[in-house]
C-alpha cells in the first residue's frame, strides 16, 4: 500500500519551547488515522505543520513521495491537495454556503462556474444540506456549519483531509451528525488524519490510532492496542482521565 | 426523552390557541400603561424647561434685536441663496470627485501596508512615512502647502487652478486617515479567516481579495460615511485659497452688505446635506453591530 503522508523525525518549537518532537510515521491511502492526546499534547501544531501554516524546525513532511517542506516548493501547489477543517469551522460569514464551498474550485482549481456549483450541489445532497445552499452560515446549527465546512474541503478533491478536533465547539446532539459525515468519507476511502477527544469514535474509524503526549508520539498501531491495552504510564492516566469525564 | 419532549410542545401549543391573560398579567399591562404615561409627561416638561429657559435667554438677550437683523435677515437670506448654492455645487462636486480618488488611493496605502510580500517593502516603507506625516499636520496647512506651493514651482504645464490643488491638498490628507480606517478593518478580521482561506489553496492575494477585505470593509463602513460627512465639511476650508464655495460666497456676500446671513444660509445648505448623512451612517452602524453580534463563532 502507498503511503499519502510520511512524516520523518519533524521537530517543532516555539521559542525555546518544544512542541513537537521526533515525530514519524506514515498514513497509507484510504485510512484514516486519530491523533488522540490532552489538549496541549501538539496534536493541532501537528496539523498546521503538514498543512504549512507552521514551518518545522526538523524533519520532513512528504505528500505521495515528494517532500513538501522543501523551501523552493510551492505552498499554495502542496495546500491545494490538502483538505483542512478547524475546530471553529471557519466559514466565511460573507458568503452563502454555496459561495463557501464554490470559492476554491472555482478561483484556485480553475473549475468552470457552473461545474462547481453542480458539484457543490451533489455533496450538498449527499451530506442533507441542499436546502442550505444559499443561506449565510450564521443561519446554520453548528453541526450544519461544521458539516458545510467538511463539505467545502472536500470540493477542492483532497489527497488528504484533516480534521482538527471538529467537534470539540459542538453540543453533545450535534456531534453525531458530524461524526457520521466523517465516518462516510472513510466508507468513501477518503484518507484522513483525525485529531479527536472522542475515544469511542476513533475506534470505530480509525486504522490507525497515534498517542501524542508532550509532542512525543508515545504510542501507535492498532485501535484496540493502543486503546484497549496501554502500555505507557501517560496512556494510561489520560484514558483513565477520559474515563472519569465520562467521554470513553 | 425526544418524543416526551415532543409531547411538552404539543400541550403547549394547545394551550396558546385558548390562552388569555391572567388578572395579575392584566393589573402588570395596566401598571405599565401609566407607568409610561409618567415617563412621557416627565420627558416633556423637562424639555419645556430646558429649552424654554435657552429661549428666553437668547430673546431677552441685549443684542437679540440685532443678531436677528444681522443673521436672520428671512429677505436678505433668501436673495442671496442662488449665489450661496452655486458654492454648495463646488463643495458637493468636490467632495465626489475627491471621494473617489481617496476610496482608491486609501485602498492601495492600506493594501500596501498589509500585505508581507518582500517585493513591496520599499513601498510598506513609504506608505507608512506618508501616513504618519499627512495624519499629524493639519488640513488647513497641507492646502495653503500646495495651492501657494506648487504654483511657486512654476513648473510647466502643472494646473495653478486652485479648485484642483485644493482638491488635491484633500485627497492627500484624507487618503491617509482613510487608508488607516481599511488598515484597521482588515486586522480586525480574525486569522482563523485567512487560514482557512489559506488552506483552501487561496493565494496572498485570493485570499485578501475574497476572504479578507469584503469582511474588513464591511465592518468600517460606518467610520467611512463619518469621514465622508467630514470630507464635505471640509471641503469648505479650500475657500482660503480664494475658491468660491458656499463658504467663500456667502463671505463675499456678507463683506459687501455686512450682513451674516449668507451665513446662516450656508449653515443650512450643509446641515440639508450632513443630518440626513449622518442619521445614514448611525443606523449603518447599528445594524453592522446587530450583525456581528448574530455572527457568534468566526
Amino acid at each position: 500500500m502507498t503511503n499519502v503522508l510520511e512524516l520523518v523525525n519533524v521537530r517543532k518549537s516555539f521559542g525555546n519551547e518544544t512542541v513537537l518532537q521526533d515525530i514519524s510515521f506514515a498514513i497509507p491511502v484510504h485510512t484514516a488515522t486519530a491523533l488522540i492526546g490532552a489538549s496541549g499534547s501538539g496534536k493541532s501544531t501537528l496539523l498546521r505543520c503538514i498543512n504549512l501554516l507552521e514551518r518545522i524546525d526538523d524533519g520532513e513532511i512528504r505528500l505521495d513521495g515528494e517532500e513538501i517542506t522543501d523551501p523552493s516548493i510551492n505552498t499554495d501547489d502542496v495546500r491545494r491537495n490538502l483538505g483542512m477543517v478547524f475546530q471553529a469551522f471557519n466559514l466565511f460569514p460573507h458568503k452563502t454556503v454555496l459561495q463557501n464551498i464554490t470559492l476554491s474550485p472555482i478561483k484556485v482549481h480553475k473549475v468552470s462556474k457552473d461545474e462547481a456549483i453542480s458539484q457543490a450541489f451533489a455533496l450538498l445532497e449527499r451530506f442533507g444540506l441542499k436546502d442550505k445552499a444559499h443561506e449565510y452560515p450564521d443561519r446554520l446549527s453548528g453541526g450544519q456549519q461544521q458539516r458545510v465546512a467538511i463539505i467545502r474541503s472536500l470540493a477542492v478533491k483532497p489527497r488528504l483531509l484533516l480534521l482538527d478536533e471538529v467537534t470539540s465547539a459542538l453540543d453533545p446532539v450535534l456531534v453525531n451528525e458530524v461524526l457520521t459525515t466523517v465516518r462516510d468519507l472513510k466508507l468513501d476511502g477518503m484518507t484522513m488524519l483525525i485529531a479527536t477527544h472522542e475515544m469511542a469514535f476513533a475506534k470505530k474509524v480509525a486504522d490507525e490510532v497515534i498517542f501524542l503526549d508532550r509532542g512525543v508520539v508515545k504510542e501507535f498501531g492498532s485501535p484496540e492496542q493502543v486503546l484497549g491495552n496501554a502500555q505507557s504510564k501517560e496512556l494510561q492516566d489520560f484514558l483513565t482521565s477520559l474515563k472519569s469525564a465520562g467521554r470513553l | 426523552m425526544q418524543i416526551r419532549n415532543r409531547g411538552l410542545i404539543a400541550k403547549a401549543g394547545d394551550q396558546a390557541s385558548v390562552w388569555s391573560p391572567s388578572p395579575r398579567e392584566q393589573e402588570r399591562r395596566q401598571k405599565r400603561i401609566e407607568q409610561a404615561r409618567n415617563r412621557r409627561l416627565v420627558a416633556i416638561v423637562s424639555s419645556l424647561v430646558v429649552l424654554g429657559s435657552i429661549a428666553i435667554l437668547i430673546i431677552t438677550s441685549p443684542g437679540w434685536q440685532l443678531v436677528q437683523e444681522t443673521f436672520f435677515d428671512r429677505v436678505y437670506g433668501q436673495e442671496v441663496l442662488p449665489k450661496v448654492i452655486l458654492g454648495f455645487v463646488t463643495n458637493i462636486s468636490l467632495t465626489l470627485i475627491a471621494g473617489f480618488f481617496i476610496a482608491v488611493f486609501s485602498l492601495t496605502l492600506a493594501l500596501v501596508r498589509s500585505s508581507r510580500s518582500p517585493a513591496l517593502t520599499p513601498f510598506r516603507f513609504l506608505a507608512t512615512a506618508y501616513v504618519d506625516i499627512f495624519r499629524g499636520v493639519p488640513l488647513l496647512l497641507v492646502i495653503l502647502l500646495i495651492g501657494f506651493g506648487i504654483p511657486a514651482l512654476q513648473i510647466k504645464g502643472l494646473t495653478n487652478s486652485v479648485v484642483v490643488l485644493g482638491g488635491i491638498a484633500v485627497i492627500v490628507t484624507y487618503s491617509a486617515y482613510v487608508a488607516e480606517v481599511i488598515r484597521s478593518g482588515i486586522l480586525s478580521v480574525h486569522p482563523s479567516q485567512r487560514a482557512a482561506a489559506r488552506s483552501l489553496g487561496l493565494n496572498q492575494f485570493q485570499t485578501m481579495r475574497h476572504v479578507i477585505l469584503p469582511q474588513a470593509l464591511r465592518r468600517v463602513t460606518p467610520p467611512l460615511l463619518n469621514d465622508l460627512v467630514s470630507l464635505l465639511k471640509d471641503t469648505g476650508l479650500i475657500s482660503i485659497l480664494g475658491v468660491t464655495d458656499a463658504v467663500r460666497a456667502a463671505q463675499i456676500e456678507a463683506s459687501r452688505s455686512f450682513n451674516y446671513t449668507p451665513y446662516v444660509t450656508a449653515t443650512i445648505l450643509f446641515l440639508l446635506i450632513t443630518i440626513p448623512l449622518t442619521r445614514f451612517t448611525d443606523r449603518s452602524l447599528r445594524i453592522s453591530m446587530e450583525h456581528q453580534n448574530a455572527q457568534g463563532v468566526a
